[in-house]
């Protein structure tokens, strides 16, 4: 609930200011927000989505990409591919921009993933949401199994917190990291080819929790390839992403079925998905 | 009980509006729809006539601004001695002052059953965790002064619903009665609103309106579509009714104009927006509808890219979707407007009508 001063509504933001960004790929920037007195506008779990907004632009929903254990700040990292988001990467550090929630539901970090060892799938921009529940489970190693994490991109510059990923899960304990990009590139020793594919290739066990997110055709193909793998749906999950407005189950832009994306996701369980109306 | 002449009714308007705001039914252009009372309108038809636009606007306006933004930008070479904000230099400094809550109580005179079950649809929404605060000050500071409908319209099928238009569930209910309009207070509010009016009322024989409920049912049971059926629609009938082949063979008409979800007493869909003003930026909403290519369209292009899935969204949403999450409850009172209002002549009653047939095994 945010405290906009003389009353609380769900629908009022705070105000955020902009205290670092950094320019991921040619098309993605991560923006470090922070409340004007310093620390985090407010609490959240991996998963959960904040309306972020340009006064006299737009409002959009964004995961917060940085994890719940970051004491300091939250991060959006936000591809260029709209209006509003143009305009956000046109903003510097000391802007300020208007920020609402935390919205949604979260991954099971606390519940269904302890203990468990846990595939991480990702496309593009989907590693955003994942990487806050990637980065809670390295800050608390020891609730969790083996971790890995295959993430891909169009090409080595489309990927997402690359240092990150070199300097920090790559050197954590039990965690192995594979990545692929879709083309053959110059300077690039890694594997080519498509998440799907590269998921067959590698061929997990299926003694893991698969988590995944990216672009709605990636997402097909990974649940295809790890039901073929011998994963049930009660064993994946994933984030849809619908247009959103209010956050709060009330505006109706989100509702699939009976349920709310913003409210009642955006985690599904793939038992969950199946459910629902085929309209995502 | 009491009772007012009719033709004496606008003595009582002015006494109401003059302790509070009173909105009613108002003539303008030829049709009715609720207004702010006027001291000397013209209120004769306001008793029989349905409004064309329900009275939701009461309670969720079709605009309301939600919070103003002041902007203030620091120029370039202020930058170094300007003000700062979690020790970073603030160059575009943004201000939230969200909008006053209503805090006035107000009246809504001449609101029918179906308008007044309308709104404890909106309740299921509005007052549902979280909160939405802007309605609930509204509802809460909202004293309705229902009205039995004298004379139900051919497209009137609140029955339906189970709504007994002759016995308004209301703060106040009102009859109209040969030459009079019959009061009782019903809760706590109304008994405090007939207080505050008692002068003007006389003492009534409650036996008087029985005549009128009995006159008002006898109408709905001749009415052609009091009799139609919700069997196989409400709860856990989303995979049956979603895949069926009847919505691809009845939505072609819709022309996505949204006519039906603006004079829907129960739809709540709304948008959210910036109108820029010279003093900042005011952040409004708006009602929407889910009927616009627009509502749900994405950069990536999703979802629901045809009118056959929008036109499926809105009455699945109301007859099926809706009773899932509320408790059963539909959203429909079966007040009519979208029938009277279709240019296509495309309703709730045709889909359900539709669905009744091809079930049966007849063609559609």
């Amino acid at each position: 609930m945010c405290d906009c001063g003389n009353s609380k509504d769900m629908l009022v933001p705070q105000v955020g200011i902009i205290t670092g960004i950094t320019q991921e790929t040619p098309d993605v920037k991560t923006f470090r927000v922070n409340a004007p007195d310093g620390g985090k506008l407010f609490e959240h779990m991996p998963g959960q989505c904040a309306m972020v907004c340009v006064p006299g632009v737009s409002e959009g929903m964004f995961s917060i990409t940085s994890s719940p254990t970051n004491k300091e700040y939250q991060e959006f990292s936000i591809k260029k591919c709209g209006i509003l988001t143009e305009q956000l990467h046109s903003l510097e550090v000391g802007d300020m921009v208007t920020v609402r929630g935390p919205y949604g539901n979260n991954f099971p970090v606390e519940t269904e993933f302890k203990g468990k060892n846990l595939l991480f799938i990702a496309g593009g921009i989907g590693l955003a949401p994942l990487r806050s529940v990637i980065n809670y489970c390295l800050d608390n190693r020891e609730n969790y199994g083996r971790i890995d994490i295959l993430y891909g991109s169009r090409s080595a510059d489309d990927l997402v917190k690359l240092q990150e990923i070199q300097d920090v899960w790559m050197k954590a304990p039990n965690v192995n990291v594979y990545l692929t990009i879709d083309r053959e590139q110059e300077g690039w020793d890694g594997h080519v080819g498509f998440v799907p594919t590269y998921l067959k290739e590698i061929g997990f066990k299926t003694d893991c929790i698969g988590i995944v997110c990216g672009p709605p055709i990636m997402i097909k193909f990974v649940l295809q390839g790890l039901k073929e793998m011998g994963f049930t749906d009660e064993q994946i999950y994933t984030t849809l992403e619908l247009r959103m407005k209010c956050g709060i189950g009330k505006c109706g832009r989100c509702n699939i079925g009976s349920k709310f994306v913003c409210k009642d996701g955006p985690v599904f369980r793939f038992d969950q998905i199946d459910e629902l109306p085929n309209e995502y | 009980m009491y009772k007012i002449a009719i033709k004496d009714i606008n003595t009582l308007f002015s006494k109401i509006a003059g302790e509070q705001e009173l909105i009613l039914p108002v003539k303008k252009a030829g049709q009715y729809n609720f207004g702010v009372y006027e001291e000397g309108a013209d209120t004769e038809g306001i008793l029989t006539n349905k409004t064309v636009k329900s009275a939701k606007d009461a309670f969720f306006p079709q605009f309301e601004t939600l919070y103003n933004v002041k902007k203030t930008i620091t120029p370039a070479d202020e930058l170094e001695n300007g003000e700062e904000a979690s020790g970073t230099k603030i160059r575009t400094k943004l201000e939230v002052q969200m909008e006053e809550l209503k805090d006035k109580d107000f009246v809504v005179f001449g609101m029918r059953g179906c308008d007044v079950k309308a709104v404890d649809v909106l309740d299921k929404v509005f007052l549902s965790d979280p909160v939405d605060n802007y309605y609930k000050a509204r509802r809460d500071h909202s004293i309705i002064v229902a009205l039995a409908c004298h004379e139900p319209e051919e497209s009137c099928f609140c029955t339906v619903f189970g709504i007994d238009p002759s016995d308004p569930k209301a703060d106040v209910a009102t009859w109209v009665v040969g030459e009079d309009l019959y009061w009782k207070p019903m809760t706590e509010k109304g008994t405090k609103l007939t207080e505050s009016v008692k002068d003007i009322l006389s003492d009534a024989d409650e036996g008087a309106i029985e005549e009128e409920k009995a006159n008002i049912k006898a109408i709905m049971d001749k009415l052609p579509n009091t009799k139609l059926s919700l069997e196989g629609w409400g709860q856990g009938k989303t995979d049956e009714k979603f895949n069926s082949e009847v919505w691809g063979k009845i939505y072609n008409p819709c022309l996505g104009c949204g006519t039906c979800t603006f004079v829907c007493p129960t739809c709540q869909c709304y948008d959210i927006k910036d109108y820029t003003t010279k003093d900042g930026i005011q952040r409004y909403r708006c009602w929407d509808s889910c009927m616009y290519s627009d509502f749900t369209l994405m950069a990536g292009g999703q979802n629901r890219t045809s009118q056959l899935q929008r036109f499926r969204q809105r009455f699945m949403h109301k007859l099926v979707y809706f009773p899932d999450r509320y408790d059963g409850m539909f959203s429909c009172v079966g007040c009519g407007r979208c029938v009277d209002k279709c240019p296509q002549s495309l309703n709730i009653i045709k889909v359900i009508k539709a669905f009744e047939k091809a079930e049966k095994g007849g063609a559609v």
